[in-house]
C-alpha cells in the first residue's frame, strides 16, 4: 500500500499512538515497521503468566455446554434465511455483560450463516442435511440471478479437466466452495483505523484512474472499489456494537476488539476452507506492555483480554456439507496464529503475549482453533522452548514450522495460512489449489492413461507396460509423462478456478487490509508421495510383477525381494521421493498462471489422505486399494523402523526450495517415549525440534499420548469433548473425525520410543 | 528384510575366508539394526545399534531375533561410523549419542572398540548396552572410549539370575566392581518380571549390589511388557512368560521405594 494521504497518518499526536516510537510507519502502512520499533523481546520463563478469571471461566463453561448439542446434531443452529455478510446480522453476543471482547458471526454464538458466494447447492445440501427448510425466492436469487463461483468454473472447464476431477486424480478443488488461505493484516485496522486504511486505498484508486483501462486495470479498479466498501461495512459493523473503528485504537482492550472486528467482518462474509489469523501476539503485545506500564491493567486482566479474543476464535463456525467433512475432517477452520520465530535483526519476536496465548490452552482446556503455531529456532529463548515443549506434552495443541526457512524465503512478519503455507501477511496471498495424487498417477503412467478402478481412459493413451518384471527405467519414462499431462491439466483447472472466485466471490474486506500491489502465488500440492517413492524403491530394488485382469488392466502388482522404504534416513529411496518434488514443481512451472501468479507446491493432505486412499487402486509398494496414504509428507504406516527422528530426517530431505507452499509431517509419541520425568520430556522435545528444524525440517506436528486414551474416546467420546490430536498440519477433535479416521489416526505408527 | 533393517548402512560381500578374517580383527562385525532413538537407552537423542549374539537366554528378551551372531548382517565398523558421522548435529542439539545394544554387544569385542574409538574420534557421546556377563572381555582401552555403561543386573542372587538367564551372576559384579573402580559412570538397568524377579528379598539383594557402586549415577526400573512376545512366536521359541502380565502401579511403586531406600537415584522407564 501506498503512501497514505489522510492528515490523520502525518500528524505527530494521533490519539492512539501516545509513547510510541516514531518511524515510517506513521507515513505509510507498515505494520512491520511499527513491530519492530515498539515491541519488547521476552526472554524470561512462564512464571508470570496467569490463570483464567471467574468470568473466563463462566463464560467459556456456558459455551462447552452447548458443544455436546452441535456435536449431536452436527451444527447447533443455522440462519437459513439471511444471506451472510459483514452487516447481515444484527449484534450478537454469548453473555453481554460479560463478554470483555464482543462480536459473532451471526446474532447468536455457534449459529452458522448461509454463504452462497461460492456456490449454491453447497448451502442447500447443507440445509437438507441438517433439516433447515430451503427458502425458495433465495435459490431463486442465487441459482438465477445471481451466478456463483461454483457455476462460473464449470462453465469455463474443459473436459480434460472434469475427467482428472471426477476419477479423482485432480482432487479437493475449491470449485464448489471458498478457497481461503487469505490472511487480512487484521493488525492494520487497530493500529491506523479503517479511516486511514480507506484513505491509503483511495490513493491507490487514484494512480490506478490514471493508468489505460486494460483488462487487469479495470479488475483492479473494481477490487479497490469492492475494498472500499467492505471497510465502510466494517465500520458499520463494529457501529453496531457501540465502537467506532474509524480512528487508531487508544488501549490494549480496544486494541484486541479492533483486530477481532477486522477479523470478525472476514469470517463474516467468507467461508474459505482456511481463514488463518496471522501474527497477531507479539502486535498486541505492545499495546498491552504500555497499559501494563502505565498500571491501567494486572497481568491477570491482560490474560483475559487474550482469553476472550481466543474464545472468540474458538466458536468460528461455518455451514458445510458431510463431502466436505469428509474430506477436511473435524469441522476446521484453520484460524491460525503464527508465533515466537526470530527477527532480520536478531532479535527473538517472542513477547510476553506469546506466552499468553499458549497459556490459553491451560486456561481454557486444549482446543484445536486458533490453530497456535510456533515458528521454531533453535535461537529462540530457552524459557518459551521449553514453555512451549510442556504445553505441547501436555495439550498436543502446537504445531511448529522451521522459523528459518520461513523467514529466509518471506522475511520475518509472515504467518502461516490453513497448515504449512507461508506468507507475508498483507503483502501477499495464494491461490489455494488442493492437490494431485501422485500415486494414482503412477498408476495411470503403468496403465497407459486407464484409471486403474473404472478402466476409463482418462489421461493420454499410451501402450501400458507389458507382462513380466516392471522395468524402474521404462516405469519412470512413462512416469515422467503422464507428469507432463497432469501437470498441465492441474494448472488449467486452477486458473479456471481462481479467475472465476476473483470474479464472483471476491474476499472483500481480506484484501482490503492487504497491499494494493500483492505477491500471488499459485499453491499446487500432491499427496501420495511416500506410496509412489516406495512404489519405485518397490520397482527399482525388489521384483515387481504386475497382474492383468480381463480388461487388460494391471490391478495388483506380485512383489519379490526387499526394498527401502521412505522414512529411515536411506538416501537410496529418499532420492526419490525428493526426485518427484522436483520433478513434478518443474513441470508445473512450464505452465502459466492466472495473475502471473508465483507457482509453488505443498506436501499436504490434512486428513483428506484417507479419502485419496479410499480413490486409489493396489499399488507396487504392496498397499491395498483403498488403504489410506500418510498423510502429508509422512512414511507410510509402520514403514519407518528407525525411530520417529530418523523418519522426520527423510522427509527433512525434501527440498523447501521445490515446495515452497510447505511439506508437512506429523508425529505421534506417547510421553513416556519422551523421557522418564517431566522436565527430561520436555528437554528431550526441544532437542527434537532443535534437531529436526537444524536437519532443514519444515514443519513437524507433535501428537503426544497413549493409545489407550485413543481407543477409549472412540468407545466414550463424551467423555473426551477435548481430545485434540493433530493430524498432517491441523489439530482436529478427536471425536469429532469418522471411525474410519480414528481408526488411521491410532495404526499411524505409534512410536513408543521415539 | 536384513539389509532394509540397516537402512544405508551397507553389507560387507567378502569370501569366507576375507570374512572371518575381518571378524576376527573387528573390522566387520554382526548387526541386526539400528535405530534413532530418545529417551531410552542413554540421554538425549541416540543412534542404538543392536549387535546379533548373546550368551544369555533370558526368559522376558523382548530381542530373541538378536540371539544367533549368525542371524545379524555383516557390516564394517567404518561404515558404521560413518553413519554416526551423519548424526553429530542431532546428538549434539539433543545431548545424545549412541548405544552399542544386541544382543550382547561384548559377543564382538574388537568391532566394539573399532566403533567406540571411531565415534569417540568424532567427539560424540558412547554407551555400552551390556549384562556384563562378559565383562572380561572388554579391554581397558575400550573402556576409555565408554561414556556409559547401562549395566543390566538382572537378579540379585545367584539362583533367581540363573533362572532368568541361564548363567551366572558373579561376572557381572565383577564387571560393575571394575567400572566402579574406573570411575566410568553406569546406569543400571532392572527388569521387573511379576513372579520371577519381583520379590522383596531378590529387590533387597539387587540394591545391596548396586549401592555399593558409587559410579552409579540412576537405576532404572524396567516394567516387563509383552511386546516380544510376536518375535518369540516367530521364532517358534518357547516363550515361559506368555501369561505374565506386565506389573501392577502398586508393584513397580514397591520396587521403586525399596530401591530409593538404598539412596538409589532410581526412575521408571
Amino acid at each position: 500500500m501506498s503512501i497514505a494521504t489522510d492528515a490523520r497518518l502525518d500528524t505527530n499526536d494521533v490519539r492512539g499512538w501516545e509513547g510510541f516510537v516514531d518511524g515510517p510507519w506513521r507515513d505509510r502502512i507498515d505494520v512491520r515497521d511499527f513491530l519492530q520499533r515498539n515491541y519488547t523481546p521476552y526472554e524470561g520463563d512462564a512464571a508470570f503468566l496467569a490463570g483464567p478469571t471467574e468470568r473466563t471461566t463462566r463464560l467459556w463453561e456456558r459455551l462447552t455446554a452447548m458443544f455436546p448439542e452441535e456435536r449431536e446434531r452436527g451444527v447447533y443452529d443455522v440462519d437459513w434465511q439471511t444471506p451472510a455478510g459483514i452487516t447481515a446480522h444484527a449484534p450478537g453476543y454469548i453473555d453481554r455483560d460479560e463478554e470483555v471482547v464482543v462480536g459473532l458471526q451471526t446474532d447468536a454464538p455457534l449459529k452458522r450463516a448461509m454463504m452462497p458466494n461460492g456456490g449454491w447447492r453447497m448451502v442447500e445440501t447443507a440445509l437438507d442435511t441438517y433439516g433447515y427448510p430451503v427458502d425458495p425466492m433465495l435459490k431463486k436469487v442465487f441459482t438465477e440471478y445471481r451466478k456463483t463461483h461454483n457455476q462460473g468454473v464449470f462453465d469455463a472447464y474443459p473436459p480434460a479437466v472434469r475427467a482428472a476431477r471426477s476419477s479423482h486424480i485432480i482432487t479437493g478443488l475449491p470449485d464448489a466452495y471458498g478457497r481461503g488461505r487469505i490472511i487480512g493484516d487484521y493488525r492494520r485496522v487497530a493500529l491506523y483505523g479503517v479511516d486511514a486504511l480507506i484513505a491509503a486505498k483511495r490513493h491507490d484508486r487514484a494512480v490506478l484512474d490514471m493508468e489505460r483501462a486494460s483488462e487487469d486495470v479495470i479488475r483492479a479498479r473494481e477490487e479497490n472499489s469492492e475494498q472500499i466498501r467492505a471497510l465502510n461495512e466494517l465500520k458499520e459493523m463494529a457501529a453496531s456494537y457501540g465502537f467506532d473503528i474509524s480512528g487508531p485504537a487508544t488501549d490494549a482492550r480496544e486494541a484486541v476488539q479492533w483486530t477481532y472486528f477486522a477479523y470478525l467482518g472476514a469470517v463474516k462474509e467468507q467461508n474459505g476452507a482456511a481463514m488463518s489469523l496471522g501474527r497477531t501476539a507479539t502486535f498486541l503485545d505492545v499495546y498491552l506492555e504500555r497499559d501494563l506500564a502505565r498500571g491501567d491493567l494486572t497481568e491477570s486482566q491482560a490474560q483475559e483480554l487474550i482469553d476472550d479474543f481466543v474464545i472468540k476464535l474458538r466458536i468460528v463456525r461455518f455451514l458445510r456439507t458431510p463431502e466436505y467433512d469428509a474430506l477436511f475432517s473435524g469441522d476446521p477452520t484453520w484460524v491460525t496464529e503464527s508465533l515466537a520465530g526470530m527477527g532480520d535483526d536478531g532479535r527473538t519476536l517472542v513477547t510476553k503475549t506469546t506466552f499468553r496465548y499458549l497459556q490459553t490452552l491451560y486456561n481454557l482446556g486444549p482446543a484445536p482453533e486458533p490453530n497456535l503455531t510456533v515458528l521454531w529456532s533453535d535461537r529462540l529463548p530457552e524459557g518459551f522452548k521449553r514453555f512451549a515443549a510442556k504445553v505441547s506434552i501436555d495439550t498436543s495443541a502446537i504445531q511448529y514450522e522451521s522459523d528459518r526457512q520461513i523467514r529466509e524465503h518471506w522475511g520475518d512478519d509472515a504467518a502461516i495460512a490453513c497448515c504449512v503455507s507461508p506468507m507475508r501477511v498483507g503483502k501477499q496471498m495464494q491461490f489455494f489449489g488442493a492437490r494431485v495424487n501422485l500415486a494414482k498417477t503412477l498408476l495411470y503412467a503403468i496403465n497407459g492413461g486407464r484409471d486403474e478402478i473404472t478402466g476409463k481412459q482418462v489421461g493420454p493413451a499410451t501402450p501400458p507396460v507389458g507382462e513380466g518384471p516392471l522395468d524402474f527405467d521404462d516405469v519412470m519414462r512413462r512416469f515422467d509423462a503422464e507428469m507432463d499431462w497432469l501437470a498441465a491439466t492441474y494448472v488449467e483447472a486452477l486458473n479456471v478456478i481462481h479467475y472465476m472466485h476473483d470474479k464472483y466471490a471476491y474476499e472483500r474486506l481480506e484484501m482490503a487490509l492487504h497491499d494494493s500491489d500483492v505477491l500471488r502465488t499459485m499453491a499446487c500440492g500432491i499427496a501420495g508421495l511416500s506410496v509412489a517413492a516406495d512404489s519405485l524403491s518397490a520397482i527399482r530394488y525388489a521384483t515387481v510383477v504386475p497382474v492383468f485382469d480381463e480388461r487388460g488392466l494391471v490391478v495388483d502388482y506380485e512383489i519379490s525381494g526387499d526394498f527401502p522404504t521412505f522414512g529411515n534416513d536411506d538416501d537410496r529411496v529418499d532420492a526419490l521421493a525428493r526426485d518427484l518434488v522436483e520433478r513434478f514443481m518443474e513441470k508445473v512451472r512450464a505452465y502459466p498462471t492466472y495473475r502471473d501468479a508465483l507457482h509453488t507446491q505443498s506436501v499436504l493432505t490434512i486428513t483428506s489422505n484417507v479419502v485419496y486412499g479410499k480413490a486409489t487402486g493396489n499399488t507396487p509398494d504392496g498397499r491395498r486399494q483403498g488403504e489410506p496414504f500418510a498423510p502429508g509428507a509422512n512414511p507410510m504406516n509402520g514403514r519407518d523402523t528407525h525411530g520417529m527422528l530418523a523418519s522426520a530426517l527423510s522427509v527433512a530431505k525434501l527440498p523447501y526450495d521445490d515446495a515452497q507452499d510447505g511439506i508437512s509431517l506429523t508425529n505421534t509419541v506417547v510421553p513416556s517415549g519422551l523421557g522418564r520425568t517431566e522436565d527430561e520430556q520436555v528437554t528431550n522435545l526441544v532437542g527434537l525440534l532443535d534437531a529436526y528444524t537444524g536437519a532443514d525440517g519444515y514443519h513437524m506436528n507433535v501428537n503426544v499420548l497413549n493409545r489407550e486414551t485413543l481407543e477409549d474416546a472412540m468407545e466414550h467420546p463424551e467423555k473426551y469433548p477435548q481430545l485434540t490430536v493433530r493430524v498432517s498440519g491441523y489439530a482436529v477433535n478427536f471425536v469429532r473425525l469418522t471411525r474410519e479416521q480414528q481408526l488411521d489416526v491410532l495404526s499411524r505408527t505409534f512410536h513408543g520410543a521415539v | 528384510m536384513t539389509a532394509t533393517l540397516l537402512a544405508d548402512v551397507p553389507t560387507v560381500e567378502l569370501d569366507r575366508e576375507d570374512r572371518l578374517a575381518a571378524m576376527r580383527s573387528g573390522e566387520v562385525g554382526a548387526v541386526h539394526s539400528w535405530e534413532l532413538v530418545t529417551a531410552v537407552d542413554g540421554p538425549g537423542t541416540r543412534m542404538t545399534t543392536f549387535l546379533t549374539g548373546c550368551p544369555l537366554r533370558c526368559l522376558y528378551c523382548q530381542n530373541p531375533d538378536t540371539w544367533r551372531m549368525r542371524d545379524g548382517t555383516e557390516v564394517r565398523a567404518d561404515d558404521l561410523v560413518a553413519r554416526i558421522a551423519r548424526y553429530r548435529s542431532v546428538f549434539a542439539a539433543t545431548g545424545g549419542g549412541i548405544t552399542l545394544s544386541g544382543g550382547e554387544p561384548l559377543m564382538q569385542p574388537r568391532f566394539v572398540a573399532h566403533v567406540l574409538r571411531g565415534a569417540k574420534e568424532l567427539g560424540v557421546h558412547t554407551a555400552l548396552d551390556t549384562s556384563g556377563f562378559l565383562g572380561a572381555a572388554a579391554t581397558d582401552e575400550m573402556l576409555d572410549d565408554v561414556d556409559l555403561v547401562l549395566l543390566d543386573v538382572k537378579s540379585g542372587d545367584e539362583e533367581t539370575y540363573r533362572q532368568v538367564t541361564g548363567r551366572a551372576l558373579q561376572p557381572t559384579i565383577d564387571f560393575g566392581d571394575r567400572l566402579a573402580a574406573r570411575g566410568t559412570e553406569v546406569w543400571v538397568r532392572f527388569v521387573l518380571v511379576p513372579g520371577l524377579t519381583d520379590a522383596e528379598e531378590n529387590v533387597e539383594n539387587v540394591a545391596r549390589i548396586v549401592e555399593r557402586w558409587p559410579n552409579v549415577t540412576r537405576v532404572e526400573i524396567l516394567p516387563f511388557h509383552q511386546m516380544g512376545r510376536e518375535k518369540w512366536e516367530r521364532l517358534d521359541a518357547s516363550y515361559a512368560l506368555s501369561d505374565v502380565n506386565p506389573p501392577s502401579p502398586e508393584l513397580v511403586g514397591r520396587v521403586r521405594r525399596q530401591l530409593e531406600a538404598h539412596g538409589l537415584p532410581t526412575y521408571v522407564g
